[in-house]
């Protein structure tokens, strides 16, 4: 349980750390909160030969007001995350989902950014950046650019992060006053999903106005589950619309086999999960 | 020289504290792998990736040729492919045993078996060694299946041997005697269940991974090993190895858990015995989390068929039990007696007339099984329970008044049973009482009626487990009988020092257990003595001579008496001394309190007192043995027989498959109680582990034969988190077989709770068609097995699922690493 031997910067600013990433070539890992990373190198899963540390570069941390956006540095802890109360009032989903990982050390050490770079398809912070359409800016030698969330995963572990790019910050358009819910199931407390579905809704007036339903797990990539969304808009917030709209949960998902859970019984879970999490978004008693 | 206050207050039933926890919990203190010596090597050990396979070539050069590398070596390298690590238990004439050296040679028979080590200057130099050892393998078919594996023509893991089946064990009651012949009571039965069982493959998964320091450079070798048996150990590295008896220390320091894990003679102990003998210098090996949940050994993983006979009115007349038993690939300390020891529980607290137990051990190519906290029993507790429900299924009954129709009645003890064991002491009907009482049994019955009469997708079921189990391993004569290698007695010596305090060497090896507390608790009370003036030693072969170290239940009931009766004979030679300090005989002495008094006067001495004057012995008369210290070895005459109720309220989520423990109460007779809190610890993790088994632990192997439950994020122990609160209490029927009345605390939690939640579940959804679930009862199975009995099975693929891991690590594990 020792990795192998690797070299390590601590850069103190984005740029010393894109310098680092390009000098070190392709052997060189970003190390965040090191939740996912550290437990790969002493498997002896991977074995870069560079670690470059985004620890040390306090403006990757913090939430900020900007409009109609909160941004939120890639390096927020999940504690951070949390606690946050820009977070909890105008992206609560994001809040809800990053209580339920791990236990109290790995929201400490654990970041946002980590975990959607990480893209692990059963990390549970990837479907609430669908649901709620955040972006992601990204930079490197050649500059910065901004990925939406729908287009920045790529595959199982896979995002549009190229390897000397870093992703600096996350976008999140405001949902003040939106309901939300982070419906997870899984085996004990300390794991990951098999399924889970973040879910964001607006009332008005007794009736669904808008709805953000994404799922985790189902697909290498987060499934954005428009079906859903369509079938509750404009309709009266009410178990029967809402169960009724949960049938489509399934649609285009290629959830995997694992010990856990077959496809066809994720495909079961993420109808009833979703209709327990809309429910509860939408302040119905599931 | 010392103050002599002697304690009121008893010690014996007082919630003290644990003495060893703060240097425990804040790990300031000697786990092995804290253990540094001038110019200690390391070692690791390169292992298989596959089941079954011929080592076809070991390159080693690029290995050696790191900086660091001192030496790597095969089983030839070492002399060790003559050496087979020691099985103890023969437990028929003509059991099967494989050679068992302590790396491969020429084959592979699980994967995660050594094939080569590496010895390097540090720690991290080893892991890198590990990874450039080039080993060449030609695969061959893995042997998983066990029935397979009985089959005629099958692959055989040893083919020497001839076959898989490594033994078959049998008792039938007609044969000892014991009672009436059970197939003529199926024949002549009103009613016949039968029902097969599967006991998974589970993993110890103690906290402190195993270590070990080997220091050649003294005149006795010296063994630092994180184990529960130092005795066993020094006896075994002796025979096995070669070395002289008294020429090996073994020390077990601070130990972090065990739960049978480590009740073992490893290939790793034996590795680092001969590595450090050949190069002169201590050597240490300490293993990683994965290869301990890979490589150490596993427990349960029993087919069983279960069939019981009965009358209509429900009183039981017949139990046959058949068991196939894995073994894995081989035979490890006690492998093959795992079974056997349930033998003597499957018929319980029940009064069977008849009763047959058949056990064939099996051969795989997985990683050898062995004891697992309960071994054995847990096994017996499970079926039996399991299948006293079904029988109340069957007849309609309530599965309460059903046990209570058929066990012991209180009077009747001791009581013989149809096993040919004698149960000393129980008094189920009290344990039940209290039991129901606190559980609130029939509000919960009626609000299950509630819920199935409005198909509640929530139901509610109710398990019971009302177990027995046989602790104190043993008497000697008992093991004798079934040709177990040692006897079962344990040891104990007290030294009365000078200043008046109390050392108390005792045999068994505590790993967590709070034996300094409770040793210490016991003597001060029988001495008359302060507790603080009390300190506990173990666990170093050289201050504790003699012992057969901890598991089985046994360290109270066996180690502790042994503790008390050398207490006792202190007394008598102190008695002696105080008389002649007194000038009085020896009858006229009271002993009060830690004070000898003259009967009708206030003249004494206190121990303390005659201590002093043993140690000075200025004026002691010819003949008068100047010492106070005594030794005991005792030997029961019985087992003890811990017994209870447990009763489990469990939800179950029909839409999901989600299992919610909603309410546990157990109320167990342990005995007498020296110390609740540890007792009410021991129950509380007990259960944490039973429920384990019946809801969370499944070491799964995929069709390769390699373990994908091989990280912690895979193998689900649970945490607080996912455990309900326990309501817990006991009732006390003191053991009559020893004189303190202790039976035994360490498994009964894991022992009992098993059923009781499993059969919980399935009684929430038994309306429903559901008849069974096998463990653990994890969310997807549960759902196929109420969507089965519904009619409306969408997937036909259970048995081709269960391969590979889960998300988070494990898919990371699948992916061979983020992007
Ligand atoms: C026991 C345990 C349980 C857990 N349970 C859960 C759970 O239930 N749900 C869940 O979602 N997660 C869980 N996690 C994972 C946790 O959320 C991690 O914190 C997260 O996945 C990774 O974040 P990190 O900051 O630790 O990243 P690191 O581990 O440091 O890095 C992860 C990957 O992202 C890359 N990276 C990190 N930051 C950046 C950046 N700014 N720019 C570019 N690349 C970057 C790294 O190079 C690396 O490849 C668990 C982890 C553990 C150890």
């Amino acid at each position: 349980m020792i990795p192998s031997a690797f070299d390590y910067v601590a850069p103190t600013t984005v740029d010393e750390a894109i310098q680092a990433l390009s000098q070190a070539g392709d052997d060189a890992k970003i190390l965040a909160g090191g939740q996912s990373l550290v437990p790969v190198l002493r498997l002896r899963l991977a074995a870069p030969t560079m670690l470059v540390d985004l620890n040390k570069i306090s403006e990757l941390r913090g939430v900020r007001d900007d409009g109609n956006v909160i941004v939120v540095g890639a390096m927020t802890t999940h504690h951070d995350v949390i606690n946050d109360p820009l977070i909890r009032e105008h992206a609560a989903l994001l809040a809800l989902a990053t209580q339920t990982i791990g236990d109290p050390q790995i929201r400490h050490r654990g970041t946002l950014g980590g975990a959607l770079v990480h893209a692990d398809p059963a990390g549970d912070l990837l479907a609430p950046a669908v649901a709620l359409d955040a972006e992601m800016v990204i930079v490197g030698p050649g500059g910065r650019r901004t990925v939406p969330a729908s287009e920045f995963f790529v595959d199982l572990f896979t995002t549009a992060v190229q390897p000397d790019e870093v992703l600096i910050e996350i976008r999140i358009p405001k949902k003040t006053g939106w309901g939300a819910h982070y419906e997870k199931f899984q085996r004990v407390a300390q794991a990951w999903s098999i399924v889970a579905v973040a879910a964001a809704v607006r009332t008005e007036g007794g009736s669904i106005a808008e709805a953000r339903v994404a799922l985790t797990n189902m697909a290498a990539t987060p499934v954005h589950a428009t079906g859903v969304e369509q079938a509750l808009v404009g309709q009266p917030a009410t178990a029967e619309t809402i169960r009724a709209a949960a049938e489509h949960a399934a649609e285009g998902t290629s959830p995997m086999s694992d010990g856990n859970a077959d496809p066809d019984y994720r495909e079961h879970l993420a109808r009833v999960l979703t209709q327990r999490a809309v429910a509860s978004a939408a302040g119905l008693a599931a | 020289m010392t103050a002599t206050t002697q304690p009121t207050e008893r010690e014996l039933g007082r919630a003290r504290r644990r003495k060893e926890d703060a240097r425990l919990i804040t790990g300031r203190t000697r786990w092995t792998d804290n253990i540094s010596l001038p110019g200690m090597l390391y070692m690791a050990v390169v292992r298989s990736p596959l089941a079954h396979a011929k080592i076809t070539g070991i390159n080693t050069d690029a290995a050696k040729a790191l900086p660091g590398v001192l030496g790597v070596f095969t089983a030839a390298d070492l002399g060790a492919e003559g050496i087979s690590l020691p099985c103890a238990w023969q437990i028929t004439p003509d059991m099967k045993s494989p050679k068992a050296p302590p790396l491969a040679v020429d084959t592979v028979h699980f994967a995660g078996e050594g094939v080569a080590v590496v010895v390097t200057r540090d720690a991290a130099s080893a892991e890198d060694a590990v990874e450039a050892v080039q080993v060449e393998y030609d695969p061959l078919e893995p042997v998983l299946d066990m029935e397979a594996a009985l089959a005629d023509g099958a692959t055989l893991v040893h083919p020497d041997l001839g076959t898989n089946r490594n033994a078959l064990w049998v008792f039938d009651s007609a044969e000892a005697g014991s009672g009436g012949d059970v197939e003529q009571a199926i024949r002549d039965a009103e009613i016949v269940v039968k029902r097969r069982f599967r006991q998974q493959r589970l993993i110890p998964a103690f906290m402190e991974p195993r270590s070990v320091v080997v220091d050649p450079t003294g005149e006795q070798l010296t063994m630092w090993s994180a184990t529960q048996v130092p005795h066993i150990l020094k006896t075994m590295a002796s025979l096995t190895l070669g070395m002289p008896e008294h020429k090996v220390r073994v020390i077990a320091p601070d130990v972090g858990g065990g739960f049978g894990g480590k009740l073992q003679v490893t290939p790793e102990e034996a590795l680092a015995l001969l590595v450090a003998r050949r190069m002169g210098k201590p050597v240490k090996w300490t293993e990683t989390r994965s290869e301990s949940l890979l490589a150490a050994h596993h427990g349960r993983d029993q087919i069983q068929d279960i069939t019981i006979a009965a009358r209509r009115d429900g009183t039981v007349t017949g139990l046959k039990v058949e068991l196939i038993a894995d073994m894995g690939a081989y035979l490890r300390l006690v492998t093959p007696g795992i079974p056997i020891l349930g033998a003597f529980m499957f018929n319980s607290i029940y009064k069977f007339p008849a009763y047959r137990f058949a056990s064939t051990n099996v051969f795989t190519t997985k990683t050898p099984t062995d004891a697992y906290r309960g071994a054995g029993r847990p096994e017996a507790t499970f079926a039996i329970e399991r299948i006293m429900d079904e029988l109340a299924a069957e007849l309609g009954r309530d599965p309460m008044e059903l046990r209570e129709q058929n066990w012991i009645k209180h009077e009747e003890f001791p009581f013989t049973t149809v096993a040919g064991l004698t149960y000393d002491s129980g008094n189920y009907e009290a344990a039940t009482a209290k039991a129901r009482e606190l559980f609130d049994y029939d509000g919960l019955r009626a609000e299950q009626r509630r819920r199935r009469e409005a198909d509640d997708p929530v139901q509610l079921g109710i398990g019971i487990s009302t177990y027995t189990e046989m602790c104190g391993l043993a008497p000697s004569r008992v093991l004798g009988a079934l040709s177990y290698g040692a006897g079962g007695w344990e040891h104990a010596s007290i030294r009365m020092l000078a200043s008046g305090k109390v050392e108390v060497v005792t045999g068994v090896s505590p790993h967590g257990q709070g034996h300094e507390t409770a040793w210490s608790q016991i003597i001060a009370d029988r001495l008359g003595v302060p507790f603080e003036d009390v300190e506990v030693l173990h666990g170093d072969t050289q201050i504790s001579s003699k012992g057969l170290d901890t598991y089985g239940s046994r360290s109270l009931a066996v180690g502790g008496v042994a503790a008390v009766k050398a207490a006792d004979k202190v007394i008598e030679k102190a008695r002696k001394v105080a008389a002649h300090m007194l000038e009085c005989s020896e009858a006229d002495l009271d002993f009060i309190q830690g004070k000898f008094t003259i009967k009708g006067t206030n003249r004494g001495v206190t121990i303390q007192e005659v201590t002093l004057a043993a140690f000075t012995s200025h004026n002691f008369p010819e003949g008068m043995e100047p010492s106070l210290d005594s030794d005991y070895t005792f030997d029961p005459e019985n087992f003890s027989f811990p017994h209870g109720t447990h009763l489990c309220a469990a939800e179950v989520d029909t839409e999901t498959g989600w299992v919610t423990i909603q309410q546990y109460v157990c109320v167990d007779d342990v005995g007498t109680v020296v110390n609740p809190l540890i007792v009410e610890g021991q129950v509380q993790g007990g259960l944490a582990q039973g429920i384990a088994q019946a809801l969370f632990e499944e070491a799964i192997y995929d069709e390769g034969g390699n373990l994908v439950t091989g990280t912690l994020a895979d193998y689900l122990v649970p945490s607080a988190a996912d455990l309900p609160h326990f309501t817990t209490d006991r009732t006390e029927t003191p053991a009559t077989t020893n004189p303190l009345g202790v039976k035994g605390v360490g498994e009964a939690g894991t022992i009992a709770s098993t059923p009781a939640v499993v059969n919980a579940v399935l009684d929430a959804v038994r309306h429903l068609g559901v008849t069974n679930i096998d463990m653990p009862c994890a969310p997807q199975r549960v759902w196929r097995a109420v969507q089965a009995a519904r009619g409306a099975a969408k997937s036909t693929s259970e048995h081709t699922t269960e391969t590979a891991a889960g998300g988070g690590l494990g898919s990371i594990d699948a992916q061979g690493g983020t992007q």
